[in-house]
């Protein structure tokens, strides 16, 4: 039965798509009707939030319009933010700048971190899950050392490095690395045994197995790893940053605080979030894309 | 004995885990000529599948020797071509690229880029696989499935053609299918064939000697059965020859009346 059900599934979607842009050419209400079509998409989807976002606004404009709440309104951060708002990518002077340039501080950063927790990781995790003496060797030590907020490596990268900027990327590095290596781990050990019989039979060598068999196999944990990473690195960023200083939307945040002013803070979360929100999506796109297909057959 | 083109001596293979040893198979001994097409019939658990990977090379027999063309076979190799009952094809690769990999891998030094790409796409005409040959595993049916992997070993060149239950996970049209196309492939190429199976009229319709194992634990090869019957067979006519209902009856006496008491399978 499945195999009818297979067989028909790669021709029906050519088809399908072939049919809409006949419908273009043709006729005027072709267009209409796709038009209304992704409105009526855009309804279902977007609706739901836009109505859940004016509830939320309205509740904070409520419970925080009377003059001695202790946090401004949305209307008063809009107020007394403007300038924030309207110019991110303002340039002065040291960390007087525009919240784009603080936040791609911030991501560069992240960047270099995260790259090298990748890069790491993903070997660290494939030697663990392949071999079973460094299993025993090392994951204990992993499993300590993962349970280590991100904040208390601070101290310690700033006696060994002496400078900020090298303590805060390794901090961030320390932080992803660990779900890396852990996802990639489970990955390579749950290589299923037709695969590995296949290398055999095949006598595929060490760098030939690597490449044709462990990483595509292990892939869809790996970037598990690396989605949990990256947002972990992101959580760290802007602690680490409100320590070392410089430009960065941490060390922002904190400024803003120091001087009393609320409404950049919430001006700066709302940057935080959606860039973080969009970094996951990042790692989560590229993964579908190089996994696609590895979904078991 | 020791003439024939692949021979097993006095394999014993015994799985000890905890303590506790468990007999596997006892003193398997068989030999086969090139060009033959041998099926090992037996119920679940009697090491038949077992047996396999000890000719594959995937497992390592306890006592006993498995040599292939004058050579002992100690480890696994392309010269023994495996077809997994799961197909096991690389689902990130497409179905061209799945044989290539074994077509690069056993040619790469002798044959041109140009050669390897040719060879590839022959082995998967002689399936009928070509005109999905950009598709993924997961984009094509479980029959051809299992033709792309028949197509991966074939085109390895292997002197031994190992089938591990190749059409178990198949419905029935599409197995009848695919036995007809293996039948095909085997007059055409003549390859050496090993079968396992649990399906009577596969082993008969298919092969030239039927091994039927005893059950486990320490199964052996309790009867080998000979199937004169003239090729090609085709499977309508041979539903009323009398030889083929014969030894089909033969084989069903064996699993069903001298070795039905079936432990639980594995």
């Amino acid at each position: 039965m499945s195999v009818t059900n297979l067989k028909l599934k790669p021709q029906a979607t050519p088809q399908s798509s072939a049919q809409v842009i006949a419908l273009e050419r043709t006729a005027g209400p072709g267009i209409d009707s796709r038009l209304s079509r992704l409105a009526a998409a855009a309804a279902t989807n977007l609706l739901p939030l836009l109505v859940s976002l004016t509830l939320f606004i309205l509740a904070w404009q409520l419970i925080c319009s009377s003059p001695e709440s202790s946090l401004p309104a949305p209307t008063r951060v809009l107020e007394e933010s403007w300038e924030l708002i309207a110019h991110p990518f303002y340039t002065g002077q040291g960390v007087d700048q525009g919240l784009f340039w603080h936040v791609f501080a911030s991501l560069q950063r992240v960047a270099l971190g995260y790259a090298m927790a990748a890069a790491v990781g993903v070997a660290l995790g494939t030697l663990v899950g392949q071999s079973a003496l460094a299993m025993r060797g090392l994951d204990p030590i992993f499993q300590v050392l993962r349970t280590v907020p991100p904040l208390a490596w601070l101290p310690l990268s700033l006696a060994a490095f002496q400078d900020g900027n090298p303590s805060a990327i390794f901090v961030i590095f320390i932080t992803a690395i660990w779900p890396i290596i852990i996802n990639t781990a489970v990955g390579i050990r749950n290589i299923p045994q037709d695969y590995q019989n296949v290398a055999k039979v095949l006598r595929l060598n060490g760098f030939e197995y690597f490449g044709k068999i462990m990483l595509p196999a292990a892939a869809p944990y790996i970037f598990t790893g690396l989605r949990i990473g990256i947002g972990l690195s992101w959580l760290a960023i802007v602690a680490a940053e409100m320590l070392i200083g410089g430009v960065g939307i941490g060390f922002f945040i904190w400024d803003a605080w120091n001087s009393s002013l609320i409404s950049d803070i919430i001006v700066a979360l709302i940057y935080v979030g959606i860039v973080g929100f969009f970094l996951d999506r990042l790692i989560a796109l590229i993964g579908r894309a190089i996994t696609r297909g590895t979904a078991n057959a | 004995m020791t003439k024939s083109y692949l021979s097993l001596e006095l394999i014993d293979k015994t799985f000890e885990r905890g303590g506790t040893r468990t007999e596997v198979l006892k003193h398997v001994s068989l030999s086969v000529d090139k060009g033959e097409f041998i099926s090992i019939i037996g119920h679940s658990g009697c090491g038949k599948s077992t047996l396999l990977n000890i000719v594959a090379g995937l497992t390592q027999a306890t006592t006993g020797v498995v040599l292939l063309d004058g050579k002992v076979v100690d480890e696994p190799g392309p010269d023994r071509a495996v077809v997994f009952q799961n197909h096991s094809l690389l689902p990130w690769l497409t179905v061209y690229e799945n044989v290539r990999l074994a077509v690069d891998k056993v040619f790469s030094a002798t044959r041109s880029k140009q050669e390897r790409h040719g060879w590839t796409m022959r082995n998967l005409e002689l399936v009928q696989m070509a005109h999905a040959a950009d598709k993924r595993p997961s984009e094509v049916s479980g029959g051809m499935k299992q033709r792309v992997g028949i197509a991966r070993a074939l085109a390895m060149e292997p002197k031994l053609l190992l089938l591990d239950e190749p059409f178990g996970a198949l419905d029935a049209l599409t197995r009848a299918h695919l036995q007809d196309q293996v039948m095909q492939i085997h007059a055409t190429l003549g390859n050496t064939v090993l079968m396992i199976t649990h399906d009577v009229d596969e082993a008969v319709l298919l092969s030239d000697r039927i091994v039927m194992m005893t059950n486990g634990p320490s199964a052996k090869i309790g009867e080998i059965l000979d199937v004169p019957l003239a090729r090609p067979r085709r499977r309508i006519e041979l539903a009323s020859d009398r030889t083929y209902l014969k030894c089909r009856e033969a084989v069903l006496k064996f699993l069903y009346e001298r070795h039905r008491f079936v432990e639980a399978a594995e």
